[in-house]
């Protein structure tokens, strides 16, 4: 269970938040003008990189309030959290890129990445 | 008679015996043994059948790396524990155990026949026949299902409690022998919260199997300064010290799960009926100290998997730990330093040692010189290429190593009861792994030990790699001084300790994953995992077709996924790998470690969520009065109501029968009170439901309601309910029962995160009202008498408005609104004043035979009125338009989902769309879920293409018919055709579409 420090009311863990998926995605303000396939990359498309992104979490069992966290999904470490309406910090991945130190791309298991 | 227990020795309370069963039969032990050791003190070795050929299976280990020993423990149906490992379960008077996996017994077991046809169950066997042609499964599953298998589940409800508890704290220590020890008093000195867990039942690890006299620790023996340190902890009040508590999850963030066994050792009437069988711990520590040891490993030769053949060390700790000589004469088979001294320590207490095999050509000149004086063989550069013995060893086959990885020279038979073996040491690296930890070969071990780190932990000791006490004393005091520092106590320095031992040569193992037997490859029987029944040769073909990843190999031939997780099995299965792919031990790697390190009851997982604590229930201030007025209750949410009433005499279907006529003909009541109810003020808040729902809010005036459908982003019905507009800038949304919570959060993610310019607030105000909805011919004459000075007519009081009011006093909203088409009003009181009125109204209601009813009659009245329910007539993929609901879409502002409406899916004429059915003959009631299909007769082709399902069926007091409602493809256009619902066995139902308003066409209420 990971511990997630909430921008108001501090570190805590994971079972008080529910997540929100990638953060820094405004709803169009021109639905009207939009091709349906503009409109479903708003709608269903979402990023999943391994690595570096932003994303929302809600302290659903504390303030209630939504935040925005940097987390590398490689490592499930956080890089920083900020409140909504602040720009996205500009933070990279500190130290190995993965617990076992493999590159971003690729199994975190040794053995299946010399065996590929 | 224990004819195999020492006259003296051991750690078991010799004044206190027990007596056991095991398959019936009585067996004399002592408190402190455990069923292994009272077993073998008995000269009972084989207790158990293996999975897949059946073959005798004895004990292998003395704790919980042993592979195949498992037993069920209890008789009682509802209570027997299957696959408890007999090296762990603690005896105790009137346990009652049994063998598992074999009929009609132990000893002539009928699946054994799958080991006569060994041969054809190759590796991938299982997999094989089920990837094979449907034929190969449906004949082999039957068989396969009797055959392979492990204990009987328990068959009623666990009697037991169990508990889970959280803790923080600076330190925990995982492991409570030597290093952990050291670890534990360091940090605890410095003042840090310190958690010590230890899976056995004793603290001590290891020194429990030591000679006690020849080691001293601080002057003491070490049983004596093992006590001396559990004293000093003890009387620490930052220090918790818990034993039979295994640290099974090693997660994220250094959260590590502990299982904790409070009564299973005790017998039933000992047992505290006030506290738990077991307890989870959920620790969240800044540091951790892993000191969880090391297993020794078996070896792998032809016929390595007899009753008798044990692991050097466990004979060791049956020696010294129980006082048991685990046989009388004993060949030691080694590739190592250490098992020497279990050979010695077993010649001092009477073992008759006929033998010590040793894989190395050269073992070391002290060592032999000590084996010549004791009188014992050795067999230097050998290795054992055969055993016998049915039911337990016999005898030990035994020839010279060539150096070529073959046998040489003459065999030499060997008469024994005990094969004592060793392979060497494993670290246990699986709480390190599960830590994301990284583990490094090891050539000296040789084997995996952990390399670094990625969560604030260290290991120590043997866990670490570290296989002389001195080390581990040392290591552990060094890892608790370390842990203790960053967790916040500077300066924290190593707990000081003297060790007194005779000199003994360090370990040097070497690597012998497999050894020669001399015999052909597809003769050889060398078994790598003993509860799975994997052979070297089983890997080698596993390599050979093509599963080249240490990953894929372990699936295809099940290698350490037993429930013993392979403990004994890991490396030597992983340097097969490697030897057969000529790949290093680094580059073959290890297979991932995963929670839990060994099984853990569900019992213990659930906690206190059992029961009627298994999930929240939420009642209504008029609870009391249903469930003594005959109410049958339903879950709804995490809400508990009332499905219907029955009254003396009637059943369920009679009960809801006359519940929704009477709710037509006269008046009916339904508690209502778990609606979700959000209170919405701000000065934007008329533009934040126009944004929300999909149909218009702006013109809503104060003291007037509205129906509002809301849909997510794609367009589809999300939930829906009535608004009250109470003031300008003062609104009351309902919501459905099941979507209060849901809704709340949604609304709020809006205003959060995309609305941050509206001046809205929301607040929960589900509980802070009772409701009562009062509909029928007479529900303005019972609101009448309810409400005071209040007139509910019609022309007063218009259908979709609001009024503030009091009944008897009681402050009230009456809401004129209706789900089931007759006039009917909503009344909502603080809480704690909703018995006061329900009771009003009954009392009020009482010359028109009022009746109470619950949700399944309003389900019936609704859908004899053709309104949905969101979630049983929705499903997630239904539009506004699908519903044939007009007006639902406003074109005159954005909401949520509007774009999607217009989606080039979303307009299909082709949708299903919601219609009613009716079916021909008008006593068939539909079965719910059932699949419309356009042909009278059931097609041939699978799957049958459907035109749609039923969502919901009844059969209505009402109308006097059953009534449906169903999504059906293009449902608008085939009004008044005919339709044909699927069902199972006979031929598809007829049924006429109509629209949903049932009320409207079938016409006078009958
Ligand atoms: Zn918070």
């Amino acid at each position: 269970m990971l511990l997630i420090t909430c921008p108001h009311c501090g570190t805590r863990d994971q079972s008080e938040f529910t997540y929100g998926g990638e953060a820094h995605i405004s709803r169009p303000a021109n639905s009207e003008t939009m091709t349906d396939a503009q409109w479903a990359e708003f709608v269903f498309m979402r990023n999943n990189p391994k690595g570096v992104w932003a994303e929302r979490w809600m302290h659903a069992s504390g303030c209630r309030k939504w935040f925005n966290a940097v987390r590398d999904t490689s490592t499930d470490r956080f890089l920083a959290v900020y409140k909504i309406g602040e720009p996205r910090p500009n933070v990279t991945a500190a130290g190995l890129a993965t617990p076992s130190g493999e590159p971003v791309i690729g199994s975190g298991n040794d053995a299946a990445k010399v065996m590929r | 008679m224990q004819r195999f227990r020492l006259h003296q020795g051991g750690l078991i309370d010799r004044s206190r015996p027990v007596h056991f069963t095991f398959d019936g039969r009585s067996y004399e032990g002592y408190t402190g043994d455990t069923l292994a050791s009272a077993l073998l003190a008995n000269g009972v070795h084989m207790i158990a059948r293996s999975f897949k050929y059946h073959r005798p299976r004895g004990i292998l280990g003395a704790g919980s790396e042993d592979p195949a020993g498992l037993v069920q423990v209890g008789a009682n149906a509802n209570e027997t524990d299957p696959n408890m490992r007999a090296t762990e379960v603690e005896i105790f008077d009137g346990l009652e155990t049994f063998s598992q996996n074999c009929w009609p017994s132990l000893s002539f077991d009928i699946g054994a026949v799958n080991d006569l046809v060994w041969r054809w169950l190759p590796a991938g066997f299982y997999y094989k026949t089920f990837m094979g042609p449907p034929a190969n499964w449906m004949f082999f599953e039957p068989l396969i299902r009797r055959a392979a298998g492990l204990g009987k589940a328990p068959e009623g409800k666990d009697p037991d409690r169990y508990e889970s508890q959280n803790r923080h704290c600076d330190v925990l220590v995982a492991g409570g022998g030597p290093s952990g020890l050291m670890a534990a008093l360091t940090a605890a000195r410095s003042g840090a919260r310190v958690i010590l867990s230890e899976e056995t039942p004793l603290l001590g690890g290891r020194l429990n199997a030591l000679d006690p006299s020849e080691t001293s620790i601080n002057g003491k023996t070490p049983r004596e300064w093992v006590a001396a340190c559990e004293a000093e902890l003890a009387k620490l009040p930052n220090v918790t010290v818990l034993t039979r508590t295994c640290a099974f999850g090693y997660y994220a963030d250094n959260f590590v799960a502990l299982a904790q066994i409070e009564q299973d050792h005790l017998a039933p009437a000992a047992r505290d009926a006030a506290r738990p069988r077991q307890r989870l711990w959920r620790i969240r520590a800044k540091e951790v100290v892993l000191a969880t040891g090391a297993t020794e490993r078996p070896l792998v030769f032809h016929g390595n998997d007899r009753p008798g053949i044990m692991l050097a060390s466990a004979a060791e700790t049956y020696l010294h730990r129980y006082g048991v000589k685990a046989g009388n004469r004993a060949v030691v088979f080694t590739n190592n330093n250490g098992a020497w001294g279990s050979a010695f320590a077993l010649a001092k207490a009477g073992v008759q040692i006929v033998a010590i095999v040793d894989a190395r050509p050269a073992p070391e000149e002290a060592l032999m010189r000590q084996a010549a004086s004791l009188g014992i063989p050795v067999h230097p550069h050998a290795t054992i290429v055969d055993t016998r013995g049915q039911f337990r060893v016999k005898t030990a086959v035994v020839r010279r190593l060539d150096g070529h990885r073959g046998v040489s020279g003459e065999a030499t038979v060997i008469n024994c009861d005990l094969i004592a073996v060793s392979g060497g040491w494993s670290p246990n690296a699986a709480l390190f792994s599960q830590s994301r930890g990284k583990l490094r070969f090891d050539a000296g071990l040789p084997g995996f030990r952990p390399g670094p780190s990625w969560q604030a932990e260290r290991s120590a000791g043997a866990a670490n790699g570290a296989m002389k006490l001195a080390d581990c004393l040392a290591e552990g005091a060094a890892a608790g001084a370390d842990a203790a520092t960053k967790s916040g106590f500077a300066g924290t320095n190593p707990a000081a300790y003297t060790l007194q031992q005779p000199d003994a040569p360090s370990y040097n193992g070497i690597a012998t994953w497999q050894l020669p037997s001399g015999r052909s490859a597809s003769s050889t029987r060398a078994f790598v995992d003993l509860q799975n029944d994997v052979q070297a040769k089983d890997l080698k073909l596993a390599v050979q077709e093509g599963y080249a990843s240490v990953e894929h190999a372990k699936r295809y031939t099940t290698t350490g996924m037993g429930t013993d997780q392979g403990k004994t099995v890991g490396i030597n299965a992983f340097g097969i790998l490697a030897d057969e792919l000529g790949k290093s031990m680094q580059e073959v790697g290890v297979t991932t470690y995963r929670q839990p390190f060994k099984p853990i009851t569900f019992g213990a997982l659930a906690g206190q969520h059992g029961g009627a604590l298994y999930a929240p229930r939420r009642t209504t201030p008029m609870h009391d009065w249903h469930e003594s007025h005959g109410a049958v209750f339903e879950p709804v949410g995490e809400w508990l109501r009332a499905q219907v009433y029955t009254r003396p005499g009637e059943t369920f279907a009679s009960a809801l029968q006359r519940e929704a006529r009477t709710a037509r003909t006269s008046v009916g009541v339904l508690d209502a009170s778990t609606l979700g109810k959000i209170d919405i003020r701000g000065k934007d808040a008329r533009e934040f439901l126009n944004r929300v729902y999909s149909n218009a809010w702006l013109k809503l005036a104060p003291g007037r309601c509205r129906y509002g459908l809301m849909l997510k982003e794609d367009g589809m019905v999300f939930d829906d309910g009535v608004t009250a507009c109470l003031a300008e800038d003062h609104f009351h949304m309902t919501t459905t029962t099941g979507g209060a919570a849901r809704v709340l959060n949604w609304l709020e993610e809006y205003l959060q995160t995309e609305w941050t310019d509206l001046e809205v607030y929301l607040t929960s105000v589900t509980e802070q009202w009772a409701v009562a909805a009062i509909g029928g011919p007479k529900a303005a004459e019972v609101v009448a008498a309810v409400a005071d000075k209040f007139n509910p007519n019609p022309g007063n009081f218009p259908f979709m408005s609001f009024r503030e009011a009091t009944a008897g006093g009681i402050p009230a909203r009456i809401f004129r609104i209706s789900f089931t088409g007759e006039l009917s009003y909503e009344i909502n009181v603080p809480a704690s004043y909703g018995l006061a009125l329900w009771e009003r109204v009954m009392a009020a209601g009482d010359k028109y035979k009022i009746t109470a009813y619950g949700t399944e009659a309003m389900h019936l009245l609704r859908a004899e009125k053709g309104f949905i329910i969101v979630g049983q007539d929705t499903d997630g993929t239904v539009a506004p338009d699908d519903l044939r609901m007009p007006g639902m879409a406003k074109t005159s502002a954005d909401f949520i989902g509007r774009r999607s409406l217009t989606r080039a899916d979303t307009v299909r004429k082709d949708r299903k769309q919601l219609v009613g059915l009716l079916t021909e003959d008008p006593s068939v009631v539909l079965m719910e879920g059932a699949h419309i299909i356009a042909t009278a007769v059931e097609p041939v082709e699978r799957p049958a293409p459907a035109l749609g399902h039923v969502t919901s069926s009844y059969k209505s007091p009402n109308l006097n018919r059953s009534i449906a409602l169903a999504l059906v493809k293009g449902g608008g256009e085939l009004i008044g055709k005919t339709v044909y619902v699927s069902r199972k066995g006979a031929d598809p139902i007829h049924a006429t579409v109509v629209e949903t308003d049932f009320m409207k066409q079938v016409g006078s209420h009958s």
